[in-house]
């Protein structure tokens, strides 16, 4: 089994411990999405502002491990004040590098053929992506497999969150 | 159904077992505790999730793999008669296990869980009405709620719930009144969180006394404890074989044979027919009523292996072995880490089994199980598949360490020494002591 050292980061024990972004948002005019990881009762809310095609402020509430609440904490920062199709090229990014292959396939994010020694796992595609930034810190999640759905917890519900957004109001 | 005539199989010999005062010999009769990872020994504190194997269980169900495999209740030849002898013998000695009154007041199930829908669904499908009241508590696991929510929403059932006091006793303070009409009072005899036993003979007792079937999910007492169905005055029970070192895939539904008798049957198709024509069928008498299809029928030798493995050491010896080590762990934990851990439900290790579910520091039970799996302690943390008890002890998940006969100190002591390591690894003081 890798060490310790690569899954528990100074980083990652920094967002842990000091989360950024921790509220909430009213909605409307913001959208909210929960998210649960059923096997182990982390729990992630992301509060979305999209005004035109941007993301203009987030918020995140939940509770949960160490990974689960520093990767949303991560994604809170590194979303903010981007378009809304940089976010979602952000977060194939994001899923490639924890090896979870891009069921549409349309950009070229999930060229990692395993999840052995899935090394930088960001290069590549198209500029306007935003970078990674401290996320990296979290591709040592990929050694330990059972985490990986704690890392992804706040990416699929911030997916889910943009798809409310841009849902008519009503909804 | 095919009826044998011919003798039985020699079952396998009882093991008297030769054992010490402390149970310390038995690990090395589990194979799989032998193991290693990294190169160090593994301390495996899962067993409440499920439990490991003893050679005796693998033994049985590999030598009558190999020497005695064939349908049961099907097929005249003499293989498939030793076949169905050996199964029906299992079931006589997992019946003796729990004292049933008669073997065939127990069917074989897939897990405690299934035996448990069996009553919820079939029985209470036949017997439960709108507006009849259901008793459930809040230290039941999903197996012992879900089925009930189910026939809440299919037949518009009301569910009651018996609240906890703080230690994580059920709090029996209004019983009677919550009891006041109800047609089932259904409730663990051991919580699979808190560890709590409750007192189960006096709960039936107060289920009769209101006129309600006494339901008993005994998954987590049975593997501990001696079981007398008969002495509780349970109605129904349920508990699983790979909880008692037995294999998975099967359990057990015990049921007084009149409440059997007059539950319809929960999956059709074979073996659970006495007839069958094009304008309908006739079940079978019970057990094979509610056993359709072909049973497990090599877990269940398993299963009546566990049982006569369980018996050579002696439950009693179990129980007391479990006592001693959940006496001890509770005084290392607050030996070493004080009010650094919290520990849920009874602190009084005669009011519990052999678990403890604790939060340890500001530390989240993931992160705490991922670096007591670093050092090959293997825990389950998360909701335990008891989300409303969760809800009532305030936290979204617990460590829970549970331990069985071949458990010992160094088990114990590598648990704590990993709580050592995880302060260090989140940069925490190491606590005062």
């Amino acid at each position: 089994m890798p060490g310790l050292e690569d899954l528990y980061r100074e980083i990652i024990l920094d967002h842990y411990r000091t989360p950024r972004n921790r509220g909430e948002l009213p909605t409307p005019p913001a959208s909210v999405a929960q998210g649960h990881n059923p096997l182990c009762g982390d729990e992630i809310t992301v509060y979305l502002q999209v005004d035109g095609d941007a993301v203009t402020d987030v918020k995140v509430g939940g509770q949960g491990c160490s990974i689960s609440q520093s990767s949303a904490s991560m994604m809170s920062q590194a979303i903010k004040g981007h378009s809304v199709t940089e976010v979602k090229a952000l977060v194939r990014r994001f899923k490639s590098m924890m090896s979870i292959p891009d069921p549409g396939g349309n950009d070229g994010a999930a060229d990692h053929p395993d999840g052995e020694s899935n090394d930088a796992g960001v290069s590549g595609s198209g500029g306007e992506v935003p970078d990674l930034g401290d996320l990296e810190a979290l591709q040592g999640v990929v050694k330990f497999p059972v985490r990986i759905k704690c890392a992804t917890l706040a990416w699929n519900t911030v997916l889910e969150a943009l798809d409310r957004s841009s849902a008519p109001t009503a909804s | 159904m095919t009826t044998s005539t011919s003798r039985p199989s020699a079952p396998p010999a009882d093991h008297r077992l030769d054992v010490g005062a402390d149970l310390g010999s038995l690990k090395a009769r589990f194979p799989l505790l032998a193991r290693e990872i990294d190169g160090a020994p593994l301390h495996y504190l899962d067993s409440a999730n499920t439990s490991q194997k003893p050679v005796d269980v693998i033994e049985a169900m590999d030598h009558f793999t190999t020497t005695s495999y064939a349908p049961i209740n099907r097929s005249a030849y003499r293989l498939a008669a030793e076949a169905t002898d050996a199964f029906e013998a299992a079931r006589a000695r997992v019946a003796r296990f729990v004292n049933a009154g008669n073997p065939d007041e127990i069917v074989f199930t897939k897990n405690a869980t299934e035996a448990l829908n069996v009553v919820a669904q079939s029985w209470g499908g036949a017997h439960l009405g709108a507006g009849d009241v259901v008793l459930l508590t809040h230290m039941e696991h999903h197996a012992n709620i879900v089925p009930w929510h189910i026939m809440a929403t299919r037949q518009g059932i009301e569910l009651r719930w018996i609240p906890l006091t703080t230690d994580g006793q059920l709090d029996l303070t209004d019983l009677d009144h919550l009891l006041d009409g109800a047609k089932v009072f259904a409730f663990s005899a051991m919580s699979n969180v808190l560890g709590t036993i409750n007192p189960v003979a006096d709960l039936c007792a107060a289920a009769h006394t209101a006129g309600a079937l006494a339901v008993v999910d005994a998954c987590q007492y049975v593997p501990h404890n001696v079981t007398d169905v008969q002495a509780w005055d349970a109605d129904f029970a349920a508990f699983s074989s790979h909880k008692m070192c037995g294999p998975s895939g099967i359990g057990a539904l015990w049921g007084r044979a009149e409440l059997l008798d007059a539950t319809p049957p929960f999956l059709g198709g074979g073996n659970m027919i006495a007839d069958v024509r094009v304008d309908g069928y006739t079940p079978a008498p019970v057990p094979a009523k509610f056993e359709a299809g072909t049973p497990p029928i090599v877990e269940a030798i398993g299963f009546g292996a566990a049982v006569d493995f369980l018996n050579g050491v002696g439950m009693e010896r179990v129980h007391a072995h479990e006592r001693q080590l959940t006496a001890y762990a509770l005084d290392t934990l607050t030996d070493r880490f004080g009010d650094e851990i919290r520990v849920h439900g009874p602190t009084n290790p005669t009011e519990r089994g052999g678990m403890l579910s604790f939060e340890f520091r500001d530390l989240h039970p993931h992160d705490v199980s991922q670096v007591l799996d670093q050092r090959n302690v293997c825990v389950r943390a998360g909701h335990h598949c008891a989300k409303p008890l969760m809800r009532v002890l305030g936290a979204a998940a617990t460590v829970r360490a549970s331990w069985y006969l071949y458990n010992d100190r160094c088990d114990i002591d590598a648990m704590a020494d990993a709580l050592d390591s995880a302060s260090d690894i989140f940069g925490l003081p190491t606590p005062r002591t």
